[in-house]
This record gives C-alpha cells, structure tokens and sequence, in this order.
C-alpha cells in the first residue's frame, strides 16, 4: 500500500514537475511572467490530438514535432512582443508588471483562436493507456512516460545549464543580468533562448498530457496555476527545484487522497505550499532575493 | 445649488425622452414587425463552455437554422416571421449571466429568451425571467427543488428532473439485480465536491439505505482532480460488486482510462456527467459496454434518430445522449406554443404549462410545470446509450448485468 501510494504519488509528481519546468526557465532566466503559459501547454495538447486522430500519427512521434514549433513559437513571441518591453523595462518590477499585462492579453488571443478551430468541447483520446507492472504497483504507461520524460528533461538541462558554458551564460543572466554584458554575454539573446527553451517544454508536457488528460480549448490557466506553484515552491528558476517540488506534490496529494480523504488533496496541496514558504521563503533551491 | 438644478432637469428631461420613445416604439414594433428576436446568453468561454457547447449552444442554432428555412415562426394568423438572435457570452460567470439576461429583457426588448447552461446559472437568471415576465424553459437544470420553484416563478419549467430521480431509480436497478445474486449489495461510491456531486450523493446516500444497499466506501474529491489512482484502489479492495461516481465530464473521462489501467472490473459501472457525450462512446468503443449513467434514449425512436442524424449534420457535432434531445424538444414547445398562441408571453406561458406537444422525443407536456417524462438511468449497449430506466416507460431497454470486463487493447 505504502509502495503504491508512493509511486502514483513520484508518477503524479512527474506530470507536475514537467508542466512547471518551462515556466521556471521563463519566470527564472527571461524574467518574464507568462500568463499564457498554460495556453501553449493546450495549443500543444490539441496539436498532437489532431495529428493522433487525422493523421494516426503518435503522440510520442507528436513530440518530435511540437517541441521544435513551441521553441519556435516562444521564440517569435519573444522577439515580437517581450523584446520591446525587456527594452523599456528600468528595473525588475516593471518587466514584471508589464509582462503580467502582455502575457494576459496573450492567454485570450491564443484561448479565442482554439475555441474558433476546435470549439469549446472536452476533447480526449487514448493513448499508452496500458498497465505497467513497477515493483508491484499497478502504473499507466502514459502517466510514467511523464514522469520518466520530466525526469529525463530535469537531468538534461541541469547539466546543460550546470556543465556548458552556454549553460553558464543563462545561469548569470538570471542571476545578473545587469552584470552579464560586462562579461561579453548577449543578454537579451539568452533570454530569448530561455523563453523560447521554456515554450518548447511547455509543448512537450501539454502532448504528455494530452494522453491522458481530458481538456478544453479554455482548461489553459489550470495548468499555468499549478505550474506557478510548484515554480514559486521549488524557486524561481531552477530546474531542479521545480522537479522536486512537482513530486512532492505530486505524493503529498495521494498520500492524502490514500490515507486521509481525497477532499483534502487540493487543501493539502496549498498546506505544502504555505510550509515551505515560511521555512524557505524563496522556494526549496531558491537565493534569498536580494 | 446650481449644478444640482441643472442635474435634475437634465434627469427628468432623460425620463421624459424614455418615456416618450419607449410610447411611441411599443406599437409601431408591433404593428410592422418584420421578425421575432429571441435572445439568449451562453458559456461560450470559461469552463462551463464545453458542457454549454455540447448540450445547448449546437441546439439552439439547430433550431434557428430549422425554423429559418422553414420561412420562420408561425403564428396562429398563419403569417411567418424571421428569428433575429440576440446572443451573450456569459463567459462562464454567474454575475454575467444576469447582467446579459437584464440586457436582453429591457435594452434589446427580446420577444423570448433561450435559458443558459446549468442548474446554478439557470437558478440565478430564474427572478428576471421571472419578473420580465418571460417564460424560462429551464433544461440543463437538474434540482429536486423544482416543484418550490413552480410556485415562485409561476413561468418557469423545469426539465431534467432531480438528483432524487436519478437515485432512486438508480437503487432500484442495484436492489433488483443484487436479489437475482448477479451482484453483491455493497457500493463504493466517489462523487465530486460540487454542484452537481453533492446534489447526487446526498440523494443517493438515503436511497440506497433505503433499498438495503450498503455503502462501504463513500468520498468526495474537489473539481480538477485528475489523479483517481487511490479512489479505483480504494474501491476495489473494498469488495463492492458496484461503483458509482458523480463526476464532471474530466473526471468521468478519467477514471474510465484509470479503471482500465489499473483492471478494476466492477460489476456495475456507474459514472456521471460526460458518459453521455459522443466523445465517450468514440473513445471508449466497445469497453464503454454495460457503462451505466444518467439519461438515455430510446433507440427506436424515428424521429430522435432523424434528430440525432441532422444534429450531427448540420452542427458537426453528434448530441449527447442526456440533454440534448430534451433542450430541442424545449424549443419545439416553445416554437408550438407560439404558434398557437402568437407571441403573446402570457398566453405562450399558459399553454406551455398546460399543452401537448409533438417533439423529438415523442408525446410531450409538463406536469406541474416539470417534464417527467424522462430517462432516469441509461446504459452502453451495442455503440448506443439507451435508455433502462424507469421501466415501464415504453422504448424501455433491458439492463444487461454484470457488464463485461475491459477488453486489454
């Protein structure tokens, strides 16, 4: 009992972890606040619907094709619309507050265009819905395969960022990035690079999701509101933070659905959150803001 | 002193103007009139908008598109007028939705209002129909209060049913197949904490003890869970012959999905709203078999099957198979009651309440204002939900027990 709870908990975690890495990267290094995150997480969701049911192409073939255009996307968004307001923005607050704005109005436009092409409905398929066998839990092939690609992305880009020079750039852009120029880095094209990195994981985790989660051109801010927390919590910017905090979310909530009552999940979920806060203010791998 | 004058004068000349110009509309409107304007507000954005865009929106503009091709709505001289439509965005908020429904009673003088998606939204838009003096055919509205409502807006008609309908019915079919010894008596049972899930498991509680049911695992999740892993291993270590959850349509979609996943077999499969879309049954194919819920249809009923057929071919989307037919069977009586009795709110509102009417779903009218005449519990059998309950209602289907156990694809 205590295994399984456990493990639905790490897997649960894992869909989490996976949503909230691209917005820890935007958040952390671009310092752009993306209201429309969760938007791109559907617009990628309906993208592999569409190819899974009028081309039988597979999610997971699905993915190979709406990271690059996430990346792409997030790329162009950057150049077009955040570019001008990182330009004008005199300190941090401000390319907050201006980005919020942005990216709000951003939500509704991609929210308008799928509800024009897909209409309002639920929209699901299936997808890797099998049983797999792990340590004697019973587990969906497609809830692991997040799980398994979260923690695949996680180790990935922390040693890009940890172990690269380029790595290195973003790193000092997020923590300097009045600073960076002095050393020859390009800051505004490594924030460009962050956000367009974070739109390409936004992409990859809304094809995952699409597997097994049923969803409407309007479900968009679900996403962007949990991914925001398990960002704030794991601390802005970092990749691992953001990994951790999602599974222990992820277990926290079924662990309390298994043992307590599965009313008290969401509850639960914002108990952890408030935790952590007061015992870390700036997130479990966060710096104390200076 | 002097501003204040001036304010005043200015006030009273604006009353004057209204007064004057609402005098003067009011007949020259009746006399030539050139359509009718029906307006109404919808989720069209906002998480209500999938249930609103399945069940009523493709309805409404079904039925518009009918009427207009056929010249228009008739009235009782014979004459036929255009439908004009008036339509909001509730976006989903209830605060919008009444402000809409106020917009289309006095500023745009609709002659009828369509009713929105939603018992809650339909509940909090019931005291200006009511006091604009508009009929409120009210259909995605499931509420055991209904005869209270009756005699509060005397124009309002509810036509779903209640929580307590679909309980009690739902009871019967466990009782009856547990005393054949096809199933145990013992139910698990998992209901969303909300609107729709509180009103079912609070029926269902006192209708399965009264049925001797026993229930041995009774939860209730928050809105937006996805994760049902611990409930499905909860309820299958608990012995039960019969799972019952009131969910929304993502839960219903998942816990479908979980189910199979983690081989829980149920003898009795129960799920709440979402079984009935065309999407389920798509999805799902022959596993969604013997996969009970509320609503259903009669299958050899012609004119439901035309229905569904030019639903389908002119919305692009199939109706689901619980309100649907019964939100354009509403305005077929609405579309009838007109033509008997012009547009005349009043007269339209008493023969509504005391007509009969030929619709989509056969021989239709209201009794205490409510539609009664409904399937209280339906079943996957053959690609088609049909209807199994009540079952002496003809058109009945057989209840097929235990349903089969997923098939591993």
């Amino acid at each position: 009992m205590l295994v399984t709870a456990l493990l639905s908990g790490l897997v649960l975690g894992g869909t989490y972890a996976l949503v909230a890495m691209g917005l820890t990267l935007q958040y952390g290094i671009a310092r752009i606040m993306n209201l429309a995150y969760g938007e791109v997480v559907i617009a990628a969701a309906f993208l592999a619907y569409t190819l899974f049911t009028a081309w039988g192409i597979s999610p997971v073939a699905g993915l190979l094709i709406a990271a690059p255009a996430g990346f792409a996307l997030g790329y162009v968004i950057y150049g077009v619309m955040m570019r001008p307001l990182v330009a004008r923005a005199w300190d941090k607050a401000s390319l907050e507050i201006d980005s919020i704005l942005a990216t709000f109005g951003l939500l509704f436009v991609i929210q308008g265009v799928l509800l024009v092409v897909f209409g309002a409905n639920f929209t699901s398929y299936s997808y890797l819905n099998v049983a797999v066998n792990v340590l004697g839990t019973t587990l969906a092939a497609n809830r692991l395969l997040a799980f398994v690609l979260a923690a695949v992305f996680a180790g990935g880009l922390y040693l890009l960022l940890t172990r690269t020079l380029w790595g290195t750039a973003l790193r000092a852009v997020s923590v300097a990035p009045g600073s960076a120029p002095l050393v020859g880095i390009d800051v505004d094209r490594a924030a460009r690079m962050a956000f367009a990195l974070g739109g390409a994981l936004a992409a990859a985790g809304g094809v995952v999701i699409s597997m097994y989660q049923t969803f409407t051109a309007t479900s968009g801010v679900v996403f962007t509101m949990k991914a925001l927390i398990v960002v704030i919590m794991g601390g802005v910017g970092n990749i691992l933070g953001a990994l951790s905090a999602g599974l222990i979310l992820g277990v926290v909530e079924t662990f309390v659905a298994t043992y307590l009552d599965p009313g008290l999940t969401l509850a639960a979920t914002y108990a952890i959150f408030l935790v952590v806060l007061l015992w870390r203010p700036s997130g479990l791998f966060g710096r104390i803001a200076r | 002193m002097k501003t204040f004058r001036r304010r005043q004068v200015l006030r009273t000349t604006a009353l004057a103007a209204i007064m004057l110009a609402a005098g003067i509309a009011n007949p020259a409107s009746a006399q030539d009139r050139k359509s009718v304007k029906i307006g109404y507000a919808i989720s069209k954005t906002g998480p209500n908008a999938g249930g609103a865009g399945i069940t009523t929106l493709p309805n409404y503009q079904l039925w518009i598109k009918d009427v207009n091709d056929a010249g228009g709505l008739e009235l009782p001289d014979g004459s036929k007028l255009p439908i004009e439509v008036v339509e909001y965005d509730d976006r989903s908020s209830s605060e919008e939705v009444v402000r809409a429904v106020e917009r289309l009673a006095t500023q745009d003088e609709v002659d009828f209002m369509l009713v929105p998606w939603g018992t809650g939204f339909n509940l909090a838009v019931a005291p200006l129909f009511d006091r604009y003096g508009y009929p409120q055919l009210a259909v995605s509205a499931v509420t055991d209060k209904a005869p209270q409502f009756v005699q509060r807006w005397k124009k309002s008609f509810w036509m779903l049913g209640g929580g307590h309908d679909y309980a009690k019915a739902l009871a019967a079919i466990l009782a009856e197949a547990g005393k054949t010894g096809a199933i145990n008596n013992r139910v698990a049972m998992v209901s969303v904490a909300d609107g729709f899930g509180i009103d079912l498991v609070t029926a269902a509680r006192p209708a399965f003890e009264e049925t001797g049911i026993e229930v041995v695992y009774d939860k209730t999740y928050p809105v937006g869970t996805s994760d049902f892993s611990p409930m499905i291993n909860e309820a299958k270590a608990s012995g039960a012959d019969t799972f019952v959850a009131f969910s929304y349509p993502p839960d219903t979609f998942a816990l479908t999905q979980q189910a199979q996943v983690a081989s829980f077999n149920p003898k009795v499969l129960y799920l709440g709203v979402g079984t009935g879309f065309p999407a389920y049954g798509k999805n799902n194919g022959e596993n969604a078999t013997g996969i009970m819920s509320l609503g259903g249809i009669d299958p050899n009923n012609q004119a439901n099957t035309d229905y569904r057929k030019r639903h389908e071919a002119v919305t692009g989307t199939a109706p689901d198979y619980w309100g649907s037919v019964i939100t354009y069977a509403s305005l077929q009586m609405l579309q009838e009651a007109i033509k008997r009795k012009g547009l005349d709110r009043e007269a339209v509102s008493a023969e509504l309440a005391s007509g009969t009417f030929q619709t989509v779903v056969g021989e239709t009218r209201f009794e205490d204002n409510q539609l009664r005449t409904l399937w209280w519990t339906g079943q996957w059998q053959n690609g088609t939900f049909v209807g199994v309950a009540p079952g002496d209602r003809a058109g009945v289907s057989k209840v097929v027990l235990p349903r089969p156990e997923w098939k591993q694809n």
